[in-house]
This record gives structure tokens, sequence and C-alpha cells, in this order.
């Protein structure tokens, strides 16, 4: 299982009910894995949930646990920090983003005698996990918009956050450049405020306490009206510096491209941080991840080199929009309105697809009469097309950058190996 | 655990310095500074004129006009690429050329103000959850195809609605966002005092039901609405209403059938000095069981339909449009591609 570290098992100590669980599940796993439905860790994990409710729990028992969740780069960073932490200890982790309970006991029901769980958590299971897994620290990178039709509204997701938290013993390391995951955090006992950006503003114009209107002048933010406001950070990102408490500046060198990844890496350092492993090790540990899922890799196809990079909503094209090679590098972009994707595309339209100007664009995916729209709208030339080959044929020279949402995505990587 | 790296003090709300970081040097004030997405003011204005410049305006009438000429009530425009220019000067107040601006004859009594068409898109740090912000696009898009001067005004929800804007855009929003537009709409006036001037006014889902004489807010009470609208808003006691519409639009409109997505928990019922502004065939619309979808009264329409709906549906962005040059037509404009996604939304909408 990727992202484990596979040592002498720990099953011995578990209680019988949760042996049994564990056992089970990994039938039920190794079953699935057979059929050619993926790792199985979901299925195997629902199987030994149903049989143990507690699993979660008990597994988690002996490990210092770390949580990681966010709207956006929870995968990505739940890797960088699982890599910081193998400085200190063997880690154990969901690292393939199966970030709901079943999933999460998936992954840890193969875990061994890890001494840390790098646990990455869908937003809106984070209360509960955290609950269950009594964690040590939990990473709380951004809120916004995602799936409206089906996850809750954002603000109500900060406000989620903030009821389930308040009486965690975990130090939460918190974006503080994010209004929502400042409102999320502040009602907590330990909190390590960190600057890590965020360059998607319009979840936060109106103040998460009292509904006054946002003032938000350069990087500052505050309420005009009930003194909400930006709190000062102990760790900041700073071009391509993590600045840390004690005003030291280490680089950043990663493989992941973005400023995003920057963002990632900061507060991946101050999670190592709270578990002792120093930022200049950590952020050596983190130059060795190149691609996290499959995301930002470079891969060849029909002779050509094609970037596949995921974005799910509006925040995410915003980032990826800012480190994908300039014009007149070709773009592929492609999206789907599956279930896993939520099926309204409106938030195609809250995306600034003008940013895209000079760029040869081809669009694709289920949805791509939406996005043929959309940049019609927006006065870009592009053609539509069927196929990635297609697209890929058709392409001026230079290296494609190709973005797509969730089940796009997926289906990208699986064109580009057919 | 070490406490080694995470701060010593808590920071308390109150004490805490501007954006600080102790003694930041300067650079991480620029840092984030070329990424201001939320400045509502700048957000549209230089990066899409820029672009728009870029178009050509001429061609859609010089090779595909003439039938339309014929038509008595049809405005005449001018020269579209001079009226940009002018449009340029308007907002730049910079260096175009200095031209005297050509003759506008918008028909009858034009309710445009001077030569561009001012869109007032209302409370997009409250109502633009669901990409209502594609209605403005969509409708400021629509207009300079047509070589109008379009002036689209983004009203955050502490400035002042003006009162002189032409068309009027409201989206939708979350539960206590709409509880604070609607607050802050009936102390501010601007809107009403618009619709009384005869504005156009086009609203969506949550926009929808605060022109109505109420609804129920995020903390279960009834909220006063504006009251430009005859109808009122109740919090439907089954599941929310979420997935794809099609509906049948009023025949006094003449619009072709309306395809959309809603996403709402309210009811809205609609009195007399209303019409519905569609009856559903496929969705829920009102949520009254009746069929009936978003209501209208002369100028002022409401509707649930998310997608947004002037993507789905430009005939509807050019409906404002004719309605605010006082025009029963418009030269026509390239649908290529909103005829295509129609097809395949109204298809999949479709029963099989």
């Amino acid at each position: 299982m990727p992202g484990t570290d596979s040592e002498a098992p720990r099953d011995a100590s578990l209680p019988a009910r949760a042996k049994i669980a564990v056992t089970a599940g990994k039938m039920a796993a190794a079953l699935s894995q057979k059929a050619g439905r993926g790792s199985g860790s979901v299925i195997g994990g629902k199987v030994a949930l149903k049989l143990d409710p507690d699993l979660l729990a008990t597994l988690t028992e002996h490990l210092d646990v770390v949580l990681v969740s966010a709207t956006n780069g929870k995968t990505t960073t739940t890797r960088l920090i699982a890599e910081a932490l193998r400085a200190a200890g063997p880690v154990v982790s969901n690292a393939l983003g199966a970030n709901m309970p079943a999933g999460i006991t998936g992954a840890l029901a193969n875990s061994t005698s890890a001494r840390f769980g790098v646990i990455e958590v869908d937003e809106k299971y984070l209360p509960m996990v955290a609950r269950d897994t009594r964690p040590k620290a939990i990473a709380l990178l951004n809120l916004s918009r995602d799936q409206l039709d089906r996850a809750a509204e954002t603000r109500m997701m900060a406000e989620k956050w903030r009821e389930g938290l308040k009486d965690t013993d975990a130090v939460i390391i918190a974006n503080a450049d994010d209004p929502l995951v400042t409102w999320a955090a502040s009602s907590c006992k330990k909190v390590v405020w960190v600057a890590a950006g965020q360059a998607w503003k319009e979840d936060a114009w109106s103040c998460p306490s009292c509904g006054g209107v946002m003032q938000r002048p350069g990087d500052d933010w505050f309420c005009g009206e009930c003194g909400f406001r930006r709190p000062n950070p102990h760790w900041a990102l700073q071009g391509t510096h993590v600045i840390d408490p004690h005003r030291g500046a280490w680089p950043i060198q990663l493989q992941l491209p973005g400023r995003a990844n920057l963002a990632n890496a900061t507060s991946s350092a101050a999670v190592a941080a709270v578990f002792g492993v120093a930022p200049q090790v950590a952020l050596q540990r983190m130059q060795s991840v190149a691609a996290v899922a499959g995301r930002y890799d470079v891969v060849q196809y029909r002779g050509r080199d094609i970037r596949l990079l995921l974005a799910k909503n509006p925040a995410g094209w915003l980032e990826t929009f800012s480190l994908i090679d300039g014009p007149p590098a070709p773009v592929v972009l492609s999206v789907n309105a599956l279930d896993a994707d939520g099926t309204d595309t409106s938030w195609l339209w809250d995306v600034d697809y003008e940013r895209l100007a000079g760029h040869p664009i081809f669009v694709m995916g289920q949805r791509r009469l939406d996005l043929a729209v959309r940049l019609e709208v927006a006065n870009l030339q592009f053609q539509v097309v069927d196929s990635l080959a297609q697209a890929v044929d058709a392409a001026p020279g230079g290296r494609i950058e190709a973005i797509a949402n969730y089940t796009a995505f997926q289906q990208l990587r699986k064109a580009v190996v057919a | 655990m070490s406490d080694q790296y995470y701060g010593q003090q808590q920071p308390q709300f109150g004490e805490q310095g501007q954006g600080g970081y102790g003694q930041q040097p300067p650079q991480q004030q620029q840092q984030y500074g070329d990424q201001q997405y939320g400045q509502y003011e700048h957000q549209h204005q230089q990066p899409q004129h820029q672009q728009y410049g870029q178009q050509q305006y001429g061609s859609p009438y010089e090779q595909q006009q003439p039938p339309q000429h014929q038509q008595p009530q049809q405005p005449q425009y001018g020269d579209p690429q001079q009226q940009h220019r002018q449009q340029q000067h308007q907002q730049y107040g910079g260096d175009a050329p200095q031209q005297p601006a050509p003759q506008q004859q918008f028909g009858r009594s034009s309710r445009m103000s001077e030569s561009s068409l001012r869109v007032v898109w209302v409370y997009p740090d409250l109502l633009s959850t669901y990409g209502d912000r594609g209605n403005a696009l969509v409708v400021e898009r629509r207009a300079r195809q047509r070589g109008l001067g379009v002036q689209r005004i983004d009203v955050r929800s502490d400035q002042s609605v003006p009162t002189s804007g032409d068309i009027y855009l409201i989206g939708g929003g979350e539960d206590r966002p709409q509880r604070l537009a609607a607050e802050r709409l009936r102390n501010d006036g601007g809107l009403v005092r618009a619709a009384e001037n005869g504005a156009i006014i086009f609203s969506v889902c949550a926009g929808f039901q605060i022109l109505g004489h109420e609804f129920i807010n995020d903390l279960g009470e009834r909220e006063p609405g504006l009251g430009l609208l005859d109808v009122w808003t109740v919090r439907g006691e089954g599941a929310r209403c979420v997935g794809d519409v099609l509906a049948d639009v009023n025949p006094q409109l003449n619009l072709p059938q309306l395809t959309g997505f809603e996403n709402h928990q309210g009811v809205t019922h609609l009195g007399e000095g209303v019409s519905p502004l569609a009856t559903v065939q496929v969705g829920r619309g009102n949520g009254t069981g009746d069929g009936t979808e978003g209501a209208w009264r002369d100028t002022v329409f409401g509707t649930y339909l998310h997608g947004p709906v002037m993507a789905r549906n430009p005939a509807v962005a050019d409906l404002l449009i004719k309605l605010a040059l006082d025009v029963n037509a418009l030269p026509p404009a390239d649908t290529t591609w909103y005829d295509e996604l129609r097809a395949e939304r109204i298809a999949a909408a479709r029963p099989a």
C-alpha cells in the first residue's frame, strides 16, 4: 500500500473485535482489488467500520495523529507533512486521498509500528474524525466554495469546524490569511497562525463573526464593524522562503510548482515543528515529492509533453492559472459534472478564464459546451474537441498544460497511459 | 511534542497589528499585492475592457444586419467602433481621440443613460454564490456584440445602490448573507427608488425572494423584503429543490424554453400583482406544486434558475437589453455555442 511504512504488523496488540474488523476489511479490500476496482481501501474500511465502529479510535490510539483539512491542497499537504515527519519516525498516511472515515480506516488498517498518522480529512468529516482520533495537530489550510449542490455552504463549514474543534487539545495550524479558517480556528486553545496567503477572496467579504463588510487593504483583513481581524502570524510564506517564529528564513525548494504549493510547504513546516522537526530538515525532505496522486505529473503522450493539473473549484483554478506556462503554451481544459464533481457547473462563471487570453485553448470533457459558452463570453478563441488525442494532435508546439476537474482529471490520467 | 517552534503567545483579536508579522519587511506586503481579486471596483474594469478592445464590433452588422434594418423601431447605433472609443474615453478619462460623439437615436423614449448601458450588479459580496457573475458577464457581452457601450457597476453592500442604472442584477446566496442583503437594501433604498423610476431588475433565487414581500431568514424569522414583486416566500417542508429545470416561458414574453439548475429550500407564492415567469416541465420552480416558476411584473423579474440563467438562455439577456433600449428587436449576435449547450441541457433534463 503506497504511503504506508510496512514493518512488523501491530495487529497482535489490537482488541479482539478490532482484529476481526481489520481482517474482514482486508479481505474485502483484497477482493475489491482483485476485481480491479482500485486499491480497495474504501470498501475495506467500510466493512471494518461496520464490524467495529470504534475502529478508527483503536487504530490511532498509539499514533501521534496529524489531521489535514481544506477545500484545496489537502492531499498535497498531507504528503508534504508525511515526508517531513519521516525525519522523526515511521509514518502511516492515507496518501491516495481516500479522506472520508471509511477510506481513512482502510488506510490505517494496514498500519504497522508507525509513530505518526498523517491523515487527510474531508472538510465535512473533520469534527468527527478529530473526535475519534485525538490528534496532536490539525492543519487548516483554506475554505472556499466547492460543490454547492451537495456540500454545505462555505460559511456553515467554517462554523462546523469552529463548533467541532473548540474543545480539542490538538495544536491547530491555521492559515491567518483566510478569514473563514481564522474564524474556525480562533475558538481553539492552541493555535499556530501561518500567513500562507489565499488568492481567492470571494467567499470572505462578509465577516464570519458579525456579517459586517470585510476590509482588505493589501494582505491585511479586518471587519469594519466588530473588530474581528487577521491574527499576527507566527509563520509566514515570504516569496519562496518560510519565515519561522524566530524570524529565520528558510528557502523552499520544491519540485511541485506554484504559489499554492509554497503555501502548503509553509504550513507543513509549521506542523513538522510541532513534533520537533526543524524547518530546514522538513523542507529538505519535502523536496523529494514530485507528483501527488498524478497531480503536476508531466507525462509523454503522442510524442508530446503534457502536464496534468487538477483544479476542482474557482479557488483551485485561480491558483492553477498562476502556475502554468505563459502564452503561447497550449492549454487543454476538461470539465465533467458527474456526482464526484458536483452536478452544477455554474461555478465556471466564478473562474476568470479571461486570464487564458493568448493561449491556444482546447476544450473537452462531459461539460465542454458549458466551457465553450464561458469562453465565448470571455471573448477567447478556442476549439472544442472530443478527446485528449484530438486536442494534442491539433495543439501547436510546446509543453501542453492540461487542467481538469476531479473525474475529468482521472480520465486524462487514464487516457495518457492507454 | 516540542514547544520550540510554535508561537509563544496566542494573539488576541483586539491587539493585533495591521497585517502584521512583527517587523515584517515590506516585501511581505507586496507579496499578494498583485492578486487582488476581491477588489470589485478594479476587478472587472481593466482586464475586461482591454479584452473587448480587440473585439470586432463592425462585422455582425455589416454582414448580417440588413434585413433587420428595415424595422421601424430599430435604433440607429452609429459606428460601433467609434462608439467604443467614446466609451473608453468616458471610462478612463484618458487621451481617446477627440472626435464628436456619433448621434445616437435609440428608438422612442430610450431609458438608456447617455450612450452606454449601465448594468448594476447588486451586492456581489453577499449574493454571488452560484456563478451569478455569469449573468452580468453575459448581459455585458450580448450588449457589446451589438456595439453598445457598457458600464458595469458592481455595488458592494457597504456602498449605496445607484438609482440611475438601466439594468439591475441581483443573485443568489446563502441564508445569512441573504438576510444581511435584505437589511442593507431596505436601509439603502436605492434599488426601490430605481424600481420606481422604471429600472429593469432581474433577480435570481435568494435575490428573487428579497424582491418579494417577505421570506424566512437564517434565524427562522419572517424577514421583510423590498415588496417590488407581489410574492412571499416560506420555508419548504419537503426536500430541498435541487436539479435541472425546464420551463415554458409566459407567452407574453415571447421567449424560448428556459433551461437551468435550481437549488433552494424556499417556496414562493405569487400574489395577483405578478404573473409567473414560466411553467415548469421538469423541476420544481417556485415549489408551490402548481408548476409556476419565477415571477414578473413590467420590468421586474424573478427566477429560481441558476446555470447561470443568462448563459443557458441568452434570449433573457437580450430581452433585458431590448427593454433598456425600448426597442422590439436587436441586431443578431452569434448564439452557436449557447444553442448547442441549450440543446444538450434540454435533452439531458427531459425524462428518458
